[in-house]
């Protein structure tokens, strides 16, 4: 069924009725539910069973004929990982963690039907001695801002109606029928965002710059590759709320002139890849894409490409060259691909998360959503928060946010006691930020002033135990695999400097090592055709400025001081051994002598510095140095 | 026309240019391995950078135009300390193999390397392509593909690609594993090369060496190279001829102007100029796939039948 402009409200009238007790929005009429089952449906918390958790859900009402005032709901990320698979149950918010399949049948009974939540299974952190707090007030929550991912975990991302509930496809009327393309672009320049993508490039001049090159033939593409190790971001977006990239894009069709858009996503994301269809299809049905969106004069069309996975192919030039049919390596620019991208036709090319905050600056207006974040990098980021930290998840912040209040205020700090060591942002491409540093505004600028950079959202968090040469001799893996092998720095120099990266790490580093990684360092820097080959010695120069002392120890001293470098640790049982024989049984190499109720030896020469006696000492005897 | 410097030196050249060749009328040349005048611009293997004031890094000349008033250097410490480590990447990853190298001479690798002191250096670390085979593709009588010694500009695939039935040639790979391939990575018998050489004229390095000629031990720098047109056809493509000693051999030349190059031009033009041709050899599909075979020069030059004809008229 095609959609008229007055169908949008109706709908999210009718639809609300029934969303009320999400939360959102807070004067709303009465519904026919009396209780909601919210249930991640994020490729985290469905790898980890919440398809089946919601099965079951679904199975104990249809079972009960006296129940039809419970609503079970699919949704996005929530954010909070770590603790999924997540369930949430309004009214009142309850936050259930690490929920098994066979905990639906006593939510199901205890909460739903008895009206007590179940407090052995609710998140810890949100039970107090007087209360439980709802997910919206746990510490984790609290200091977000959700903006790019304010839909995600409150609306169905596979029903349309939901999105239009929450004010969806109300920024594009708006702007089809009460601005004219200058006037948006006008909107999205004025609002200071800047591409989320990695770059920081401002987008409204992107807009403008695409728009100015004359017609016909132009197209938008929306960035979804995201091959950053351990992010996981656009993936959230386009799993929670695909239909807001679908609405921006269209959005970004009208202010520039094109009529056809692609989204390149990578095959990898089955579940992202499948809302998006579904969601491109509810769209075509309700005449948001195709001819004469909403009876307006202007057209759209909007097709996914699906990706290989190459790390590269998210560089903009390499993504063009791949949806073309070529081999995805990235061109020389200029030309930038606003003036001569697809199939040489002036094509605007921007990130997911990007995209998710165009539909909000057109509503709200640039004026509100430069009330968050800073003058130089307006709004808010999506961070995916991994490594050691307690808090294992998906964040949204105001930039300008610091580092030290997304560790320890969102992610609760480094568990296990454990000392911070670093964190990194940026990925492959940026740097290790050292303790010293952690008051550091997040924001563009700031970043990239302390040898890092915004990149795509990758934060990653290291505390004591993580040898920093092993940290850049892992991303320098990672690159040396995926540079395109085009350009003679990136190929030939990220191999030579894993290589000596290698060579430290086994112990066999040379004094002169620094030098040549350095240099090597500046010509990739300098020589390299892409942004992949001139930030590729990022991690790798980060960790020589702030923690040279861990590679001067490598080298000179043959150490590892977080013990992490197998070739420069050894295995030593110490005098708290109360001889219970477990390290020699479980040892493979069998090179541990000793009688029960005697202290154990381990035979050097023969370890091969597994760590397996370490994990079984039932005392702690066993010390790596 | 703009105007522009390339160090110090003023000089006018038509919008558009790149400043390789702007550099090039200024009498200038800045060095460059995967550059070719006749083929896309790719701007891979780095060593045409150049610094030019008011830009804040070094930029390639091959992908850049020359514009008014530019000040371009090419020689300033900076991008000789570039060139110098970029080729000490592709040595590390080289064979030292220059004296019986059949491009030594005309390598553009060996020739930079001697311009800007960069030598072999011994070390442990990895290299691409097979080390110790001699060649990696010994498939073709008329092509020696030696993967070994690939610098990986992409030229050949360029020219390959320049016409669009042949395409034969490909990346493949990704990283520092990255390589050439002949179709579904075969090898030049099996795939569909039909081994008109064009990227033999194209490879800077011995990547890929004509064949008859080595299998002749004769090298440009020791020969007397003169230049012959193929008369097989209208587009007149250029064949060498090279005499050193009593050996003279016929190796195809640089394609310009959209000419195709073809092996039966080639084998003509052998027969013509080569002293004592070796055999020819054909392309058949069999059951066991696509293999090369003997055949007479009447067969390889398709002359069978007017042959006959000739013989029974003068009979
Ligand atoms: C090696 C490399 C990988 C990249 N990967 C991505 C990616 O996965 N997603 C993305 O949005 N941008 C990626 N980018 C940045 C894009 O080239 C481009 O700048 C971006 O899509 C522009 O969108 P934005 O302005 O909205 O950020 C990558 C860049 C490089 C050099
Ligand atoms: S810098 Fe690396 S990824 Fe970019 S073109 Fe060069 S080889 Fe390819
Ligand atoms: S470290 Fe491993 S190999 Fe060595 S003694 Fe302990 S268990 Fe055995």
């Amino acid at each position: 069924m095609k959609l008229a402009r007055t169908d949008l409200k109706a709908i999210a009238e009718k639809t609300i009725e029934y969303m009320h007790l999400r939360g959102l929005p807070e004067d709303h009429p009465e519904g026919p539910y009396k209780k909601a089952v919210i249930i991640c449906r994020g490729t985290g918390c469905t790898s980890s069973q919440s398809d089946k958790i919601m099965e079951r859900f679904q199975t104990l009402i249809a079972a009960d004929k006296n129940e039809s005032s419970i609503e079970v709901v699919r949704t996005g990320c929530f954010g909070l990982c770590e603790a999924g698979p997540v369930v949430i149950v309004h009214p009142g918010g309850t936050f259930y963690s690490h929920v098994k399949v066979d905990d639906a049948d006593i939510i199901y009974r205890e909460h739903l039907i008895g009206d007590q939540p179940v407090k052995k299974l609710i998140y810890p952190d949100a039970v107090l001695e007087d209360g439980i707090l709802p997910y919206s007030e746990v510490p984790f929550t609290m200091n977000q801002k959700r903006v790019a991912l304010r839909n995600c975990g409150h609306i169905d991302p596979e029903r349309i109606e939901e999105y239009l509930a929450h004010g969806g496809y109300q920024a594009l009327e708006k702007v089809l029928f009460d601005m004219t393309p200058e006037a948006v672009i006008a909107e999205v320049t004025a609002s200071g965002l800047r591409g989320l993508g990695g770059g920081g490039f401002p987008t409204g001049r992107k807009w403008q710059f695409t728009a100015a090159n004359p017609g016909p033939e132009k197209y938008v593409v929306c960035n979804a590759d995201e091959g950053d190790p351990g992010a996981f971001m656009d993936r959230s977006i386009l799993e929670g709320d695909p239909h807001t990239v679908i609405e921006a894009m269209i959005i970004a069709g009208y202010a520039i002139g094109a009529a056809q858009g692609f989204i390149y996503i990578r095959a990898e994301y089955p579940i992202a890849v499948q809302r998006l269809e579904i969601a491109i299809r509810q769209a075509e049905d309700a005449g948001l894409l195709g001819d004469r969106i909403l009876g307006s004069d202007f057209s759209f069309r909007l097709e996914l490409r699906l990706g290989a996975g190459a790390f590269v192919c998210g560089e903009e030039t390499a993504l063009i060259a791949s949806i073309e049919g070529n081999r995805g390596m990235p061109r020389n620019k200029p030309p930038f691909p606003a003036n001569s991208g697809l199939w040489g036709k002036p094509t605007l090319i921007n990130n997911v998360e990007t995209y998710a905050n165009i539909p909000v600056i057109l509503m709200n207006g640039a004026a509100s959503f430069r009330q968050t974040g800073t003058e130089k990098s307006p709004g808010t980021k999506v961070f995916a928060l991994g490594g050691k930290i307690k808090n294992v998840g998906l964040v949204e912040v105001p930039m300008g946010t610091t580092l030290r209040q997304v560790v320890y205020d969102i992610g609760g700090g480094i568990p296990n006691g454990k000392a911070f060591k670093a964190v990194q942002t940026g990925g492959p491409s940026g740097g290790c930020i050292g303790a010293e540093k952690l008051d550091t505004p997040i924001d563009f600028d700031s970043l990239k002033a302390i040898g890092s950079m915004m990149g795509s959202g990758g934060m990653i968090v290291m505390d004591e135990d993580n040898c920093m040469v092993d940290v850049a001799r892992f991303y320098m893996d990672f690159i040396t695999d995926e540079s395109c092998g085009k350009c003679t720095p990136c190929r030939e120099g990220t191999k030579r400097m894993l290589e000596i990266l290698e060579r430290i790490c086994d112990g066999k580093g040379e004094k002169s090592d620094i030098d040549r990684l350095e240099s090597l360092a500046v010509t990739a820097q300098q020589a390299s055709l892409c942004a992949l080959g001139q930030t590729a010695a990022n991690p790798v120069l980060s960790t020589l400025k702030t923690f040279r002392d861990e590679y001067d120890a490598h080298i000179n001293e043959k150490r590892c001081p977080a013990g992490v470098c197998t070739s420069l640790i050894s295995f030593f049982i110490t005098d708290a051994c109360i001889g219970c024989t477990k390290c020699a049984r479980n040892c493979p190499v069998s090179c541990i002598a000793g009688t029960v109720k005697e202290r154990h030896v381990i035979d050097r020469d023969a370890c091969i510095r597994c760590g397996i006696c370490q994990d079984v000492c039932p005392v702690n005897a066993v010390i790596r140095k | 026309m703009i105007q522009l410097t390339i160090d110090q030196k003023t000089v006018r050249v038509p919008a558009g240019t790149n400043l390789i060749e702007a550099a090039r009328a200024a009498g200038i040349e800045i060095p460059a391995l995967c550059y070719d005048p006749g083929l896309e611009v790719v701007g891979a293997c780095r060593l045409c950078l150049v610094e030019i004031d008011g830009f804040p890094k070094p930029v390639t000349a091959c992908t850049t135009s020359a514009a008014e008033g530019m000040a371009v250097h090419t020689m300033t410490p900076a991008v000789r300390r570039l060139r110098r480590e970029i080729l000490q990447l592709l040595l590390d990853n080289h064979p030292n193999d220059c004296l019986t190298c059949q491009q030594a001479g005309e390598c553009y690798l060996q020739r930079y390397a001697y311009e800007y002191g960069v030598t072999f250096r011994v070390h442990d670390g990895a290299r691409r392509g097979s080390e110790h085979a001699r060649f990696t593709d010994t498939s073709s009588p008329y092509i020696l593909r030696d993967e070994s010694k690939c610098i990986l500009c992409g030229k050949c695939v360029r020219t390959c690609a320049a016409l669009p039935e042949r395409s034969v040639l490909s990346f493949a790979g990704r990283g520092f594993m990255t390589k050439i391939a002949a179709d579904l990575d075969q090898t030049l018998e099996a795939s569909t090369c039909v081994s008109c050489s064009r990227c033999v004229v194209a490879c800077p390095v011995g990547a890929l060496i004509d064949r008859r000629q080595r299998e002749k031990r004769v090298r440009a720098f020791s020969a007397e190279t003169t230049t012959v047109k193929c008369k097989q056809c209208d587009y007149g493509c250029e064949f060498e001829v090279l005499q050193a000693n009593e050996a003279r051999v016929v190796r195809p030349k640089a394609p310009s102007g959209g000419r195709p190059l073809c092996l039966t031009g080639r084998l003509r033009a052998e027969i013509e100029y080569a002293g004592d041709p070796k055999t020819p050899y054909l392309k058949r599909e069999t059951d066991k796939g696509r293999k090369f075979e003997r055949v007479t020069w009447s067969e390889a030059l398709g002359l069978g039948q007017v042959l006959q004809r000739i013989q029974e008229e003068e009979e």
